[in-house]
């Protein structure tokens, strides 16, 4: 094979399908591409230890990026368009150059991006946390003392910037349009939990509003600089910086007219495989579960991980003609918030039944089973991770409910 | 092959504990204890993993 495996998207899935497809067999050439210029970095501190200025940019570069892989690493270059017939890709570098590049496979990661708010672009003072630059952005803002920081949406982004930002003595005002936060994930109860701890560490938090719209200034030069935050209750609360925390949307743009099947995401088959000699992994990554009976597209750092080695490991398969693996891992992730690890097993919704038990929710301290039909389809934990990753290993068994009660009863 | 954990970095998500509890143990004070410093060679596989998948890269292998 003449034509490199083609990378697009230089994050965790894409690094690591990169490094799986040289350490388990490929020695043609493997070109990865990423938009971002910075080298390859982890997130998760994006809005955790960068933000909060106890870490530094080059603490975060990916292990793999400082493998010696012979990857031929085009950062700066975003991909523009995919012709699936031809096989070629369209890239545009930051220097406005464009190329063509023909390949023999594809793993599609270019991710996702930070939603904003309508009319928010270009005003001083507003920022999204996605990328380092978007982080190093924020961080430099916070340094300068602002007197409020308003977030906007209390996801897990949107905590864990409220938590940085009270690490540094700021000021902190959270919105959140629904009742709860994370009522959608959690449930009302164990959301609540979540919103009583913002409390506890001094937030001031606002649910069930939604943002009306930014109170901006002009400054002499006529550009706009926010300096508060109007919301839908009919209060307006002074910001002197500005946080949009409302999720992300994929990028998926560059493959419209591909011919792929774009719906929120690239849709797979249950190996990833989204069309032969393409496969997609990470956020952008839609694919049948059979384990949850829906078709999931996760944003959790384990599983771009996971996702990145089995795209890999599918063009490796479909090269040597054999069957790809099914790829259906138990969703897990954490977020640390104060000085609280919030981690989540699974996939609970907010109708399941739930329990707790060990731990209460008063001390912070505590892990939640979640049940649907008599089966275990999810573990919370707060500052309980033994507990989490003990009865995670039930979800991928199958487990009952009551089993897992039991089990739970005995860590 | 020696395992060692860098603490200043670990913060004890106990992903690890989950793929090699023969040498990762998180406890109720939430600290991860190594049971294990020099594994065996059949735990290699375990032990490479969980270098791949520790959140804060905290893990590291030394050869002896």
């Amino acid at each position: 094979m003449s034509n490199p495996v083609v990378v697009v998207g230089a994050s965790l899935a894409g690094m690591h399908a990169a490094r799986t497809l040289r350490l388990e067999g490929h020695d043609g050439p493997i070109v990865v591409l990423d938009g971002d210029s910075n080298r390859p970095y982890d997130r998760p501190p994006l809005s955790k230890q960068i933000l909060s200025g106890e870490w530094d940019p080059e603490r975060i570069v990916l292990a793999a990026a400082n493998e010696d892989l012979g990857l031929d690493m085009r950062l700066g270059v975003r991909a523009t368009g995919l012709s699936l017939a031809d096989r070629i890709i369209e890239t545009l570098a930051s220097d406005g150059s464009t190329s063509a590049i023909t390949f023999d496979g594809l793993v599609i990661a270019s991710g996702a991006a930070a939603r904003r708010l309508p009319g928010s672009d270009g005003v001083a003072g507003v920022h999204v946390v996605r990328t380092l630059d978007d982080s190093m952005a924020l961080r430099s803002e916070l340094e300068a003392g602002p007197a409020r920081v308003v977030v906007i949406g209390a996801g897990f982004i949107g905590s864990e910037v409220a938590s940085a930002c009270r690490k540094r003595g700021l000021e902190v005002t959270l919105v959140e349009a629904m009742p709860v936060p994370l009522e959608r994930i959690l449930g009302v109860e164990m959301g609540a939990v979540c919103g009583r701890v913002h409390i506890e560490n001094g937030v001031d938090l606002r649910l069930g509003t939604g943002v009306d719209h930014l109170e901006t200034v002009t400054a002499s030069d006529g550009s706009l600089r926010v300096v508060g935050v109007a919301l839908t209750d009919g209060t307006t609360v002074p910001a002197e910086v500005v946080v949009i925390g409302i999720g992300v949307s994929v990028n998926t743009g560059w493959l419209d007219g591909s011919g792929l099947n774009l719906e929120n995401g690239v849709v797979c088959d249950n190996t990833l495989l989204a069309a032969p000699g393409v496969t997609a992994a990470g956020d952008i990554a839609r694919y049948p579960s059979e384990r949850f009976g829906e078709m999931l597209r996760v944003e959790h750092w384990e599983h771009a991980i996971q996702g990145g080695e089995a795209a890999a490991r599918r063009l490796l398969a479909e090269q040597r003609g054999e069957p790809g693996a099914i790829f259906d891992p138990v969703p897990w992730f954490w977020s640390d918030q104060y000085d609280r690890k919030i981690q989540l097993a699974g996939r609970p919704a907010p109708t399941d039944n739930f329990s707790v038990v060990h731990g209460s929710t008063e001390e912070f301290r505590f892990v939640t089973l979640y049940g649907r039909q008599g089966r275990l389809v999810g573990v919370l934990g707060m500052n309980r991770p033994r507990h989490v990753i003990q009865l995670r290993g039930l979800l991928e068994t199958g487990a009952s409910f009551d089993d897992a009660c039991a089990k739970a009863a005995e860590l | 092959m020696r395992v060692v954990v860098d603490f200043d970095l670990c913060e004890s998500n106990a992903v690890c504990m989950g793929i090699a509890p023969e040498i990762f143990e998180v406890r109720d004070d939430d600290f991860l204890y190594v049971l294990d410093e020099n594994p065996s060679e059949s735990m290699r596989a375990k032990l490479e993993e969980s270098v791949q998948r520790c959140p804060k890269q905290a893990i590291s292998i030394v050869e002896d």
